[in-house]
């Protein structure tokens, strides 16, 4: 194993040659080996790999290193384009897409030295929050796996693994089991922050508008962010620094010139104030979250900060509004998997719209098709303005609510992430797809309505063992000051590093990585 | 009595080196799927980047036609299904402009030789992008797919229904295209499909409601739009004289056999499904006044400095051409109508001391009538526009008659290489100025006319054209036609002031 856990102590190890680029590839490909039973990635690209770590190695021996990422291990969700690497969305309909081109935030990565380990794992098309439907196999949380968790649950009956939480579970469970020091998830409704809080590890939701999002197969085009996972505040904001900017590919993005930045090690947090959303307690909230939630607002107040409760009253109406608009734009956004330029194309074929519908039904499991449905009913004539323009109407309340809250004087807001720790495979799917995602998302996609900056950490671990995060909220484009704070709490409460065991047992029906020799 | 009332909805392409969304180049026949960029391929994650100069084009337009500029612009999508069109759905800005134009308003259409006035001609304007082509291939029975054209720009310009007749929407198709063209914001040639005109036609009783309208499509010239409008008129007429319906349709126009047949409905009402495009922030135009200071002008567009780059139009034009060279508005239209007359004509004109409006009517009349019935255009044409400057200036000094210069104009259309002048004198066409010898001609004629003698000497002096044109036969139209006349009178004429200034000349001689 690695001996280095941040990205910003590996740098250093890098740049005083304690450890060489190859060795360190090495080493956290064979993390990946040890932890395959996760099911983290879809595609590993070992010999990709391998090479950009000797490029890497070369730069460091010319003592000219091309920045804090040269040589470190990354991985990116497997929704992310990737040029000559195999970009399946967990999905049939894309099984075998090798896209021509590398989406934005990736290359810049790569720009960077940063060695790609490989593509993770998710939820078809990053449409769920547990990561279980993949035509992949579902993603474990490798917390299940852990002496923390192990030692708790030896007392009680095994409830079975547990799920990383999603979409960006593959991503979560890939930077919280060691295989890399940071990794790309996606956030739409919460995509990255959910399985960041359930594997115990830092993700961060940038203002929308500050990552590029070309390359980034959609899911909300007006919601979708790039997702940042890591171990730490500090390495999210190196990171950070290098995606954020404009992109003349993506038309949204931010015009004006981003300065990185890094965070100061010493934070004060006397002047600032704290908003706790009173709406957030909303019910399902589990004791130990509030608890987290409780002791993390009290940490803030002794350190004087100032606490106060904020409203945000159209909370409770974002989650049926994602959700409609979520779908339209789906519906939208689905319309070009026909099968003919790429990906999946039926054998039947007699005739061009037979071969489009049996392409579709073929391609797109239940949960996609069953949005591409709702999708087109919201849009239709008759129902655009029962539907999808009261949605967009909420919507513009919702991001009043925090431009309200944020004018009172409060600095940022404080929330719980989650409702609960990880919940085991088998609880979770007894309620579907849907009603998962409208629980799941519950705190997390309102920030996505509002485009606004999050940040998840975890705090502690739950009596089981397991973490339990919460998240910060920030104004757009701060997320300096938003990372700052959460660095402040990260150090305060010292969350415990991983102790994974992995056991024979974990390992009997791990499922099989494919390897992908790419052109890259 | 029922009369018709015409609208039509034009579709140009911007003329631009790449397509609205994506940086592929544009060019007409292009090898198949050649032109395809990721996002027109619709490869996931690609996202819409506007095109400034598809932009500056349609608001160029815009301007051109005299339209109100929307400042805010936002993007829509619409759906189809179409195979053609990758992404399934396409962008297209909804409110681009929305505007009440003046358009042509402003001058008078050439319509029927009549010059009309144009009250009124509202145009939505609309920014689109153009879809693929689908081709069926029966023998392989595979539908293959170009995207090359997916995603080029298209200006949407609606002309209200209030023309009445295939002519007259024929000549404000002309003025578009003129217009267009001297923009260089569309090729807008029809036969290539750079501009697509669809004409909304139906009758009614002046003062009633609008009838039921049909949709003719599949037009590719504005001679075949006003045939097909004209059908479609006389059918819907008399569809509604035989006490029929007329039925909400669309009709392609089949141009072999000069008619419009029902074509195959595509399965219904679709519902286009509208939502606003998310990718791409709204448009803002500025003017000089609201253009912010610490933008540099290569990142925004300014409707001001683009109003100031505007060409000279059509109508601007022409009316300059009326008013410098002295021709008739209709001579003006036909000037500018055809590609290239108009300098042609302006070449002749300073090569030459003839009057512009005699030059114009040996342009339109004779180059022009050639020119067609060969089926030539101008850049084609065998005789240039020195070669006919110098015909008209030996027209002009007096050394051939009109008529022989005719002769030599058809001469010179056969494209040997020779000066009028050679021609002139291989075949003898001067005009006969000696005296005596058109004396004999005239003596000859008069021997051989006894008949029209005597009417002239009786004083029916109308007589004396028909001599004129005998002498100018026996010529072949090489007698100096004011000296024939004056001998003719001299010999038939009782006039003394005539007879003594021939006397005069007598002893002078």
């Amino acid at each position: 194993l690695c001996p280095f856990v941040l990205q910003l102590q590996v740098s250093v190890a890098l740049r005083e040659g304690q450890i060489r680029p190859t060795e360190l590839c090495h080493r956290c490909l064979s993390q990946i080996e040890e932890t395959k039973f996760l099911n983290a990635y879809i595609t590993v690209t070992e010999e990709a790999a391998f090479k950009q770590a000797e490029e890497s190695e070369e730069r460091f021996k010319r003592g000219k290193p091309l920045g804090p990422l040269d040589g470190v291990p990354v991985a990116v969700k497997d929704n992310f384009s990737t040029a000559g690497i195999e970009t399946t969305c967990a999905s049939k309909m894309l099984q075998g897409y090798i896209p021509p081109f590398t989406a934005t935030v990736v290359q810049k990565l790569l720009d960077q030295g940063a060695v790609l380990m490989g593509k993770t794992n998710l939820d078809e098309f990053a449409m769920g929050s547990g990561s279980i439907d993949s035509i992949f196999g579902p993603v474990r949380n490798p917390w299940g796996y852990s002496k923390q968790y192990r030692g708790e649950s030896s007392r009680r009956e095994d409830p079975g693994w547990l799920i990383a939480g999603g979409s960006s579970g593959g991503s979560a469970a890939a930077v919280a089991s060691l295989t890399c020091f940071a990794s790309l998830g996606s956030d739409t409704g919460g995509s990255t922050r959910n399985p960041a809080a359930l594997c115990g590890i830092v993700g961060l939701k940038p203002t929308y508008g500050l990552l590029s999002r070309h390359g980034l197969i959609p899911l909300v085009n007006s919601m979708d962010v790039p997702g940042i996972l890591t171990r730490s505040v500090d390495d999210a904001a190196t990171v950070l620094g290098v995606l954020a900017g404009h992109d003349p590919k993506d038309s949204t993005t931010v015009q004006d010139h981003i300065e990185s930045f890094e965070l100061p090690d010493e934070i004060a947090v006397q002047n600032l104030c704290v908003g706790i959303p009173k709406e957030y307690h909303a019910p399902g909230l589990s004791s130990e979250t509030l608890a987290a939630w409780t002791r993390a607002a009290d940490l803030f107040e002794n350190a004087g900060a100032k606490v106060v409760q904020v409203s945000l009253p159209h909370t409770q109406y974002s989650i049926v509004c994602y959700h409609v608009l979520c779908c339209t734009e789906v519906a939208s956004n689905m319309a070009r998997f026909d099968g003919l330029e790429f990906g999946h194309r039926s054998k039947m074929e007699s005739s061009t719209e037979a071969m489009y519908a049996a392409t579709r039904h073929e391609g797109f499991n239940d949960v996609v098709r069953g949005r591409i449905l709702s999708g087109n009913y919201f849009l239709l004539k008759q129902n655009y303005e029962r539907y999808f323009l009261k949605a967009q109407k909420v919507r513009h309340l919702i991001a009043n609510d925090f431009l309200k809250a944020f004018s009172s004087g409060v600095d940022f807001l404080l929330a719980p992430t989650t409702l609960s720790d990880a919940a085991p495979y088998l609880e979770f799917t007894k309620e579907d797809n849907r009603t998962r995602s409208a629980q799941e998302d519950i705190f997390t996609q309102s920030a996505n309505m509002a485009g606004l900056p999050a940040v998840t950490i975890p705090l502690t671990l739950s009596t089981r063992g397991l973490p339990i995060s919460l998240q910060f909220i920030g104004r757009g484009f701060q997320e300096q000051k938003l990372l700052s704070v959460a660095k402040w709490l990260e150090k305060v409460v010292k969350f415990p590093l991983i102790e994974l065991e992995a056991t024979a047992g974990n390992l009997q029906d791990a499922p099989k990585h494919k390897t992908f020799t790419s052109a890259l | 009595k029922l009369v018709g009332v015409v609208g039509l909805e034009i579709h140009a392409q911007i003329n631009s080196t790449s397509k609205l969304f994506s940086g592929s180049q544009v060019q007409f026949l292009a090898p198949p799927n050649s032109l395809v960029s990721f996002f027109d391929a619709s490869l996931p994650g690609t996202l819409p980047v506007l095109n400034r100069r598809c932009v500056e084009a349609a608001v160029m337009t815009a301007l051109a036609l005299n339209c109100t500029i929307n400042k805010k612009s936002l993007f829509d999508r619409k759906h189809y299904f179409y195979a053609d069109l990758p992404v399934g759905s396409f962008v297209f800005s909804l409110f681009f402009f929305v505007v009440y134009s003046l358009f042509f308003g402003l001058f008078p259409l050439l319509f029927k030789n009549l010059l009309s006035p144009r009250q009124r001609c509202s145009t939505p304007f609309a920014l689109h992008t153009e879809y693929g082509l689908t081709v069926h291939c029966r023998v392989q029975c595979r539908t293959h797919i170009l995207v090359c054209v997916a995603g080029v720009g298209l200006v949407e310009i609606v002309m209200e229904p209030d023309m009445c007749c295939g002519e007259e929407a024929a000549a404000a198709v002309r003025e578009l295209q003129l217009i267009l063209k001297a923009l260089g914001t569309s090729r807008a040639n029809m036969a290539e499909g750079q501009l697509r005109v669809d004409a909304n036609v139906s009758v009614h009783q002046p003062g009633e409601p609008y009838g039921v309208r049909t949709e003719v499509k599949n037009i590719n010239s504005t001679r075949f739009l006003a045939r097909a409008i004209d059908y479609e008129i006389q059918r819907q007429t008399e569809v509604l004289e035989e006490g029929g319906e007329v039925i909400n349709e669309t009709r392609a126009f089949d141009y072999k056999l000069g008619c419009t047949v029902p074509m195959r409905d595509k399965e219904g009402k679709q519902d286009y499904r509208f939502m606003p495009e998310p990718n791409l922030p709204p448009l803002i135009l500025y003017d000089s006044k609201t253009l912010p200071a610490n933008v540099s002008p290569e990142q925004v567009v300014s409707v001001d400095h683009i109003q100031e780059e505007l060409p000279e139009l059509p109508a601007v034009k022409r009316a300059r051409l009326v008013d410098q060279y002295g021709i008739l508005p209709e001579h003006s239209f036909t000037l500018m109508n055809e590609d290239g007359l108009m300098e042609f004509f302006q070449d002749v004109v300073k090569g030459t001391r003839a009057e512009p409006r005699k030059v114009i009517g040996w342009v339109i009349n004779g180059l022009l009538g050639l020119l067609k019935l060969h089926n030539l255009p101008v850049s084609q044409s065998p005789i240039s526009p020195s070669s006919l400057s110098e015909l008209l200036n030996l027209l002009e000094r007096g050394i051939i008659s009109s008529s022989a210069a005719k002769q030599v104009l058809q001469e010179l259309w056969k494209g040997e290489g020779k000066t009028a002048l050679q021609v002139v004198e291989e075949k003898k066409l001067g005009l006969i100025h000696d005296r005596e010898e058109l004396e004999q001609i005239c003596q000859s004629i008069i021997d051989g006319s006894q008949n029209e003698v005597a009417e002239i000497r009786k004083g029916n002096h109308k007589v004396l054209n028909r001599l004129i044109g005998l002498v100018q036969r026996a010529t072949k139209g090489r007698a100096d036609p004011v000296l024939v006349k004056e001998i003719l009178k001299e010999k038939l004429v009782c006039n003394p002031r005539w007879k003594k200034k021939s006397i005069n000349q007598s002893i002078n001689q």
